[in-house]
């Protein structure tokens, strides 16, 4: 191994200082780092899975206004849950650029994932702030407790995922020899795209179906639905 | 960003505290969790005796209602996540690389990432104490008991910010055990093959990684309920205090599960061992576990019966809850099987694990007695109950926990302990054991409830009581006696030899205490209980199995110490901690909190740019 003058040392030697780690020989085959990812997704499902529960318990359930159905702008949120399912596309390809070895096109893609998850961030901000000025605060009621801790913590995660890839992008523009690797970029991915599918299972939930409950007996078709079940044995 | 690693040197040295600091070596990871785990069973149990002194006599006023709950709410909170717990997390990181025949586990600084912010979390909750302000609405901290309005002080922001950090650790070493046990298996050593105790920690690690998501969310609402004014536990906003139940038992049951599964993985290696016989069943008692941990999540409600959940909800909880106890009582079949006709060995380990069995048959019974939902309205509350968890916990995984210790003692000191002070530590444990929590069962279904800080005389539950308190301490002797065992022989026992048992796993292939490479050269497995084979096939051709040979450390390409982790975990509790200081001026915290961000944030960046293994080393390495 060469020793590096580390005190000048331009980003080509630090790319030989630190080359990308050699690939361990494991038992499954897969890399120990991409496993380590899907099981912290499958410990994440339970988080949101939790988050979504609470949320759909108390569907219904505030006491005062406003209401969903009041306040959720669902045009909106289309146009940047687009943006952000766009940005996945965006990712698969620098995964692809990435594998290709094509360093790039890899900062291109990389950074336009990171424009179109920046613009949804953009689109929640304004979307909170709204909420705010319309009298919904994180105190306000049921609704606005549930909406904002699940969509908050949403918001957290792609803003992590944001945080990762420009720290990748950053390596990627000062490494032309091959760094970040393919699986670098393939693991920021498979968060990325996990971060989108939870997305889409909320705007589904709180936008499409629940962003048009109004007042405290609407909709809870669900609840209604688990009284019929067991009126039936009772 | 790259040249943030240069900001502070690599660590280089292998002795003294600072290699303590930086260590990224799963045994000595695993002793630093051992010696923390035993201060804080030091400091549940010396809550547990200020309990017991309290209710030694009817009317006594020992300490005050709001110190016998802080006491009530610490010492089970203590024992769980900062005593059973990180004695499970104890025997993963010394026994797993071993058992599976690899060098370390998969993410060596992750794994000292989980052990300091343990640390820090434990010392999180604890330092509550320093400034008076202790937890104490149970350790389920039921809602809406734990709302701003009930619950004032800070005691309650110190539980829930700290589980958060506990959680957090707990977490990385769940990743990373499930990693290491799917991805760096020896060759040869397929699923079917892993010891029972390798299987068990793989499933308490995805109960983990599963379970612990849960409470993460139910402790944000808790926190955002206390600190920010939500409204999730708020009857007057519409919230619903059962939701918390239902949240924390869909946790805690799966919990449960991740305290005793570890300690019966341990018995499952211990008995064969000393019954000279493989365990009876492999295949039945690994399924058995793996069932236990799928039903494991659909019999939280069991906790709950009284609440009013409705008869089909009973019902369902009712019959699941027995259902469960089909595999356990399975696995307490193999273990008999396999000490059936064996040629029984009765040394300390083994008498620990046979008295696991038959206490967590107690247990296990009056488990089954409470899951009877009528039955369970007599009990819901009572010391029938604390008798209960007791049983199963102390009896449980405390004895499967000890068992291990003094099983496992030979390989990781080296020395042998000290055989008949160990029978005198079982057998008293053993008795004070069952004198403290046997006649608890009596004053339960005589009425007493749990969590009184005393009660009147004439109800009868004086003699229970006393007992309870000599009981404790028996406990506290035998326990004198193990400490004292513990350190002497490190000094002056016997040299233990690298197999002293004659055991089938891959650690006691090993010299005794393994090398910091454990494995010179990586085994390869042929069958189930591996070590065995090897021995019989040398046997057979006429020669005994020596110890691996010492080889030159520097040969052998390792993970290097590192800052990072002990820089990140402390950065993750400052995070927690910042939110904790109340000055009366409300806007100190977040900036402080901030601090803590960067500093994990800092600690990540440092991390991830630097490579697992330094460069000289592995310049070194290839001359």
């Amino acid at each position: 191994m060469a020793h590096v003058d580390t005190t000048h040392a331009p980003p080509e030697h630090e790319a030989a200082a630190h080359p990308p780690a050699h690939e361990e020989e494991t038992t499954t085959g897969i890399n120990h780092r991409k496993l380590l990812m899907w099981v912290f997704l499958g410990s994440d499902c339970l988080f949101f899975g939790s988050l979504i529960a609470t949320y759909m318990v108390y569907r219904g359930q505030s006491i005062v206004g406003p209401y969903p159905a009041d306040i959720i702008d669902v045009p909106i949120t289309t146009v940047s849950t687009f943006v952000l399912l766009m940005s996945s596309f965006a990712m698969v390809m620098a995964v692809a650029a990435a594998r290709n070895g094509n360093q790039k096109r890899l900062v291109q893609w990389l950074v336009f994932t990171i424009i179109l998850g920046a613009g949804f961030i953009g689109f929640q901000v304004y979307e909170f702030n709204l909420f705010r000025v319309e009298g919904l605060r994180y105190e306000t009621n049921l609704f606005s407790s549930t909406f904002f801790t699940l969509t908050g913590f949403h918001g957290a995660h792609v803003t992590l995922g944001l945080f990762w890839l420009v720290c990748l992008t950053i390596i990627a523009a000062r490494n032309p020899a091959g760094r970040p690797s393919g699986l670098d970029v393939d693991i920021a991915g498979l968060y990325w795209h996990f971060v989108d599918i939870v997305w889409i299972v909320i705007f589904t939930l709180l936008y499409l179906i629940g962003g048009f409950d109004a007042g405290p007996d609407a909709g809870h078709a669900a609840m209604q639905g688990w009284q019929w079940i067991t009126g039936i044995f009772t | 960003m790259v040249t943030i690693t240069g900001v502070i040197p690599r660590p280089t040295t292998y002795t003294g505290l600072w290699s303590w600091l930086t260590t990224v070596d799963h045994k000595r990871i695993g002793a630093l969790y051992g010696f923390t785990a035993f201060f804080f069973f030091v400091v549940g149990g010396i809550e547990a005796g200020i309990m017991r002194l309290q209710l030694a006599t009817s009317d006594a006023s020992l300490v005050s209602a709001d110190w016998f709950n802080a006491m009530f709410t610490m010492h089970g909170t203590t024992m769980v996540f900062m005593v059973i717990m990180p004695f499970g997390a104890t025997f993963f990181n010394f026994l797993i690389p071993l058992m599976i025949g690899a060098r370390d586990v998969a993410f060596p600084r992750l794994n000292a990432f989980s052990y300091w912010t343990f640390l820090f979390g434990a010392l999180l909750m604890h330092a509550g104490f320093l400034i008076g302000q202790v937890p104490d609405a149970g350790w389920f901290s039921y809602a809406n008991l734990t709302a701003a309005p009930y619950s004032t002080g800070q005691g309650l922001d110190f539980w829930a910010l700290s589980l958060q950090v506990l959680g957090v650790a707990s977490l990385a070493a769940g990743f990373n055990f499930v990693v290491t046990i799917i991805n760096m298996r020896a060759p040869g050593m397929s699923l079917m093959r892993m010891p029972v105790f390798v299987w068990m920690t793989l499933v308490t690690s995805i109960l983990l990684v599963l379970a612990f998501p849960i409470i993460t969310v139910a402790l944000i609402e808790l926190t955002a309920d206390r600190q920010f004014g939500a409204n999730f536990f708020n009857t007057s906003a519409g919230g619903d205090p059962i939701l918390w139940q239902h949240l924390f038992w869909l946790f805690g049951h799966p919990e449960v599960y991740i305290l005793i599964l570890p300690a019966m993985g341990v018995v499952s290696e211990i008995i064969p061992t000393f019954s000279r016989k493989p365990l009876f069943g492999y295949p039945v008692v690994v399924f058995s576990g793996i069932v236990i941990a799928i039903m494991s999540w659909a019999v939280w409600s069991h906790h709950m019966f009284t609440v009013g959940l409705g008869p089909i909800a009973n019902s369902v909880f009712t019959i699941t809850t027995m259902l469960i106890a089909v595999p356990t009582g399975v696995k307490i079949f193999n273990w008999i099987g396999t000490m059936w006709k064996g040629s029984i060995d009765l040394r300390t380990p083994m008498l620990m694990a046979i008295g696991f069995v038959a206490l967590f048959i107690v247990g296990g019974l009056s488990g089954v007695s409470h899951a009877v939902s009528p039955s369970d309205f007599q009990q819901q509350d009572t010391y029938y109950i604390v008798a209960h968890i007791h049983y199963v916990l102390f009896g449980g995984a405390i004895f499967g926990i000890f068992a291990g210790i003094y099983y496992w003692y030979p390989k990781i000191t080296g020395k042998m302990y000290h055989e008949v002070l160990g029978k005198a530590h079982f057998w008293l444990m053993f008795i004070g054991m069952n004198l403290t929590f046997f006649p608890m069962h009596y004053a339960g279904l005589n009425g007493m409830p749990r969590r009184i800080y005393t009660y009147a005389e004439g109800f009868g539950w004086e003699g229970m009581n006393l007992l309870a308190t000599i009981g404790y301490f028996v406990i506290v002797i035998s326990l004198l006696i193990f400490i004292h065992n513990f350190f002497r022989s490190i000094k002056k026992g016997e040299p233990a030899g690298h197999d002293p048992w004659d055991a089938p796993t891959l650690e006691w292939s090993i010299s005794s205490p393994p090398p910091a490479y454990n494995f010179a050269k990586v085994p390869v497995v042929k069958g189930q209980d591996a070590y065995w084979i090897t021995k019989r096939e040398a046997a057979a051709r006429g020669e005994t199995v020596q110890g691996e040979p010492h080889v030159d450390p520097s040969t052998i390409h390792m993970p290097s110490p590192s800052y990072w982790p002990l820089i990140t975990s402390f950065g993750v509790a400052w995070l927690a901690g910042g939110l904790l200081i109340d000055v009366g001026w409300d806007y100190i915290r977040f900036p402080v909190s901030f601090v803590g961000g960067l500093i994990t944030v800092i600690g990540v960046i440092g991390w991830s740019n630097e490579p697992a293994t330094a460069e000289h080393v592995e310049a070194e390495g290839h001359h």
